[in-house]
């Protein structure tokens, strides 16, 4: 359903589209019933002349089954429902799988900072990679992301990915992802943070293993000889 | 009610006045809970219509971005943010409440429960003074130094609480002050809501023979009465922390930003209901009288307003889902906020259900009425795709929510009250509004509010933000197609405000006596509203009435006409 609109490129965007697709299938069904019935009525018991509405109170078991039964229906569909939502949010939100690295992501007013631990995989050592509004990642491996706020709140949102996590100023959020393709797409701020809140337009660039190193070379070797310049 | 004046006196009183100079006394210091509502609706609607031009203005920038939009100028993004909060703010706080709650519950309690006056009827007044005062208030913070505040209507701290983040200073703390001076006014009347309907009712007048629209009044009240507490104490701390430098939600001075968030919504999501119930009743009541049926199951729909009520206490933080809360706490939210499903979904059964075997004549009111339950459950249903947090995790901020929450919004406060209003307005001003104008009006705001919605379910699910001024920063939402579909939404928004000229039109010439008079009763209902002159005098009756029975006893076999009022023996 959503990937008519926007791609799917992460390991877990799949299972949200699916999930959405449930819903979409199980609310479908009982929105349709109940607009058909709803017409149907209206269109079946117009005022005729000389004919009488029927007196029902409703209150009789026999007329109150018409509605306690789809009602007992509804709860078992809430029931899927709230088994599939809750899966689904155990696995991106709950439960994080081992990293192959972890990246450190700064909202502010109004940008995007990123930290990518480098050649050593490792944060917080001399070879980390700082970019603004970019944030450079491999295909194929499980990052997570140290969500930091500087100032007001801001939401990091990777449409493709259908990510989604606010970032709060005093708090580190961890969080996951893994590409499964490669290409250069949008990170947006979901949540208002001021009058520059459209300008907080980041790219998430996904390379395969062989540009992602290379990419990490071009910037090791920058950062050093600039270190070493007298 | 015992202490009440003999209503022959109250009458004479109010002719006295007459022959007096004393416009102030009739319409501005009155304590008549019918001139209340009136003052309640007529404020209502302007404001309304301020909101309405607000979004006029903000959705001219979305469609044609930089543009200077006819009758406001170019819309920077300070003022589209001041724009989006303050329509948001006006469109719940000083549209759907006053007119829904405070209009009717004071024109419809007293009339209906069969009394002459609200149990507080200095209360009363007092609470519309402070209700237009705090819409003096919020006009005001519209043209301080830095503009309206422009925090969205949520107003998250820090970004509400301090002047160098939001660039809004003076803006965001009236602003606030106003808001929180509404709820003082919705407090007090309140207050009466509940207790006139509890205490004053008509001799005869059981539990079980209230009209629905009452019962919902009455709940919504308790509702906003209880979640209101929270959000109060949180108004003030936010005050303390923008004008006194308090660290309530400063989270470098150990404050914390996501309790407000808490605040907020504890009361936030009540207050969803807190519209939707007497929008609800309002629908409820029109069914019966336009198919000519008793409502089904009136014991059950009663209890699944109880059940929504205690329910819309405990779903607050899926507004909350990916705001840093702990996320094993979505997967408890999850489950109240699909459970607050079935009573909702138990009600619209029962609004089917009531139509069965009717005998259904399509007058304006009962279109308006049948229209909000047809285009509620679109917003019911979609708002299960939010409620359900793995689901949420993409449509979270996106205009999938913006569209869900007009879909029960748009029904709720404008759909709802005109139900309510073309029902009701023989009543308030003893003319028959005009069918024809009516029906023009009717569906020269259904089909575009359609065509405004629509569309922005598509870019939400194509995952466009909201509160974004502009697009063209942002790679996947700047493409033409999209673009197309908000064009198509800001035009269908044009054509569904040109409509509303025809209701302004029709309300005008039924007024001025153009129409003919409606008599007490024209809609041949039974509900003791319709057994008083229409407009009812100061007092109401002549003698108060006593009730035999329920409000719903319409096609009763054996009985000639098929109505049986509440107020006639028999």
């Amino acid at each position: 359903m959503i990937d008519q609109y926007v791609q799917a490129l992460s390991t877990y965007a799949n299972d949200i589209d699916n999930l959405i697709l449930l819903i979409g299938v199980l609310v479908g069904f009982w929105f349709v019933l109940c607009e058909l019935l709803f017409f149907y009525f209206i269109i079946r018991f117009r005022a005729k002349d000389g004919q009488r509405a029927e007196y029902i109170t409703g209150e009789e078991k026999s007329h109150k089954r018409w509605i306690s039964y789809p009602h007992m229906l509804v709860l078992v569909c809430d029931v899927f429902i709230v088994f599939f939502a809750i899966k689904v949010w155990y696995d991106v939100k709950q439960q994080l799988p081992e990293p192959y690295e972890t990246v450190r992501i700064v909202g502010q007013q109004w940008a995007w900072s990123f930290v990518h631990p480098g050649a050593d995989h490792q944060l917080g050592t001399a070879d980390d990679i700082k970019t603004v509004d970019e944030l450079h990642i491999e295909v194929g491996k499980v990052y997570h992301f140290n969500l930091e706020s500087r100032d007001v709140l801001h939401s990091f949102s990777v449409p493709v990915f259908r990510l989604k996590q606010d970032a709060v100023p005093g708090r580190v959020i961890t969080g996951w992802f893994e590409a499964n393709g490669t290409g250069t797409y949008d990170i947006q701020c979901a949540e208002i943070c001021g009058i520059g809140h459209a300008l907080m337009p980041a790219r998430i660039i996904i390379e395969s293993p062989e540009r992602h190193a290379a990419w990490v070379a071009e910037q090791g070797p920058i950062t050093l000889a600039a270190a070493k310049q007298p | 009610m015992a202490e009440s004046i003999p209503a022959d006196a109250t009458h004479g009183h109010h002719d006295h006045h007459h022959t007096e100079p004393s416009f102030w006394s009739k319409y501005v210091f009155s304590t008549d809970h019918k001139m209340i509502a009136m003052q309640y609706m007529f404020t209502g609607m302007a404001m309304g219509l301020i909101g309405a031009f607000m979004a006029y203005a903000f959705r001219m920038q979305l469609a044609f971005p930089g543009i200077s939009v006819p009758g406001y100028g170019t819309v920077n993004p300070g003022n589209y943010n001041a724009l989006i909060t303050n329509h948001g703010a006006i469109m719940i706080f000083w549209v759907a409440m006053p007119v829904l709650i405070a209009a009717f519950g004071n024109y419809l309690i007293p009339l209906m429960v069969g009394c002459d006056d609200m149990v507080f009827p200095k209360i009363n007044r007092l609470s519309y003074q402070i209700f237009l005062l705090s819409a003096v208030v919020l006009i005001i913070s519209l043209f301080v130094p830095g503009g309206g505040f422009g925090g969205a209507w949520t107003a998250y701290p820090p970004l509400s609480a301090k002047a160098e983040y939001s660039l809004t200073g003076a803006g965001s703390s009236i602003w606030l002050v106003a808001v929180a001076l509404e709820f003082v006014a919705f407090l007090l009347g309140g207050i009466n809501f509940v207790t006139t309907a509890m205490n004053s009712r008509a001799p005869g007048m059981k539990i079980f023979d209230i009209p629905i629209v009452v019962w919902t009044i009455v709940v919504a009240s308790i509702l906003f009465m209880a979640s209101v507490g929270p959000l109060i104490a949180g108004a003030v701390m936010l005050f303390m922390d923008q004008r006194i430098g308090t660290a309530f939600f400063d989270p470098v001075k150990g404050g914390d930003p996501i309790l407000w968030q808490h605040l907020f919504w504890f009361f936030g999501h009540p207050e969803v209901y807190v519209v939707l119930l007497p929008a609800m009743g309002i629908t409820a009541d029109i069914m019966c009288v336009f198919s000519r049926k008793k409502m089904f199951a009136y014991k059950t729909f009663l209890y699944t307003i109880f059940a929504t009520g205690v329910l819309s206490f405990t779903v607050w933080a899926h507004h909350q889902f990916v705001a840093g809360i702990d996320p094993r706490m979505a997967n408890i939210f999850t489950v109240t906020t699909l459970l607050i499903s079935i009573p909702i979904a138990e009600m619209c059964f029962i609004y089917i259900a009531t139509l069965y075997g009717g005998s259904i004549r399509l007058t304006t009111p009962m279109l308006w009425a049948l229209a909000f339950v047809a285009e509620f459950l679109i917003g019911g249903v979609t708002g299960i795709f939010l409620g359900a947090s793995g689901a949420d995790i993409y449509f979270h901020d996106t205009y999938f929510v913006l569209a869900h929450f007009h879909y029960t919004f748009f029904p709720i406060a404008i759909i709802g009250t005109f139900a309510g209003f073309t029902y009701w307005f023989p009543k308030m001003f003893g003319k028959m509004m005009n069918e024809t104008l009516g029906k023009i009006h009717f569906w020269g705001t259904i089909i575009p509010f359609n065509c405004i919605f629509i569309p922005l379910f598509m870019l939400g699910a194509a995952g466009q933000n909201r509160r974004l001024y502009s697009f063209q920063h942002y790679p996947e939402l700047a493409g033409q197609g999209m673009q197309d579909l908000r064009i198509f939404a800001t035009v269908s928004l044009l054509v569904m405000l040109a409509f509303q000229l025809v209701f302004f039109y029709n309300c005008f010439i039924s007024w001025k006596k153009k129409q003919k008079d409606a008599g007490p009763n024209p809609w041949k209902a039974n509900t003791l509203e319709w057994s008083a002159e229409s407009p009812p005098p100061h007092g109401n009756w002549p003698e108060l009435p006593t009730v035999y029975r329920g409000p719903y006893e319409y096609s009763v076999p054996g009985r000639e006409e098929d109505y049986f009022p509440q107020n006639v023996p028999g």
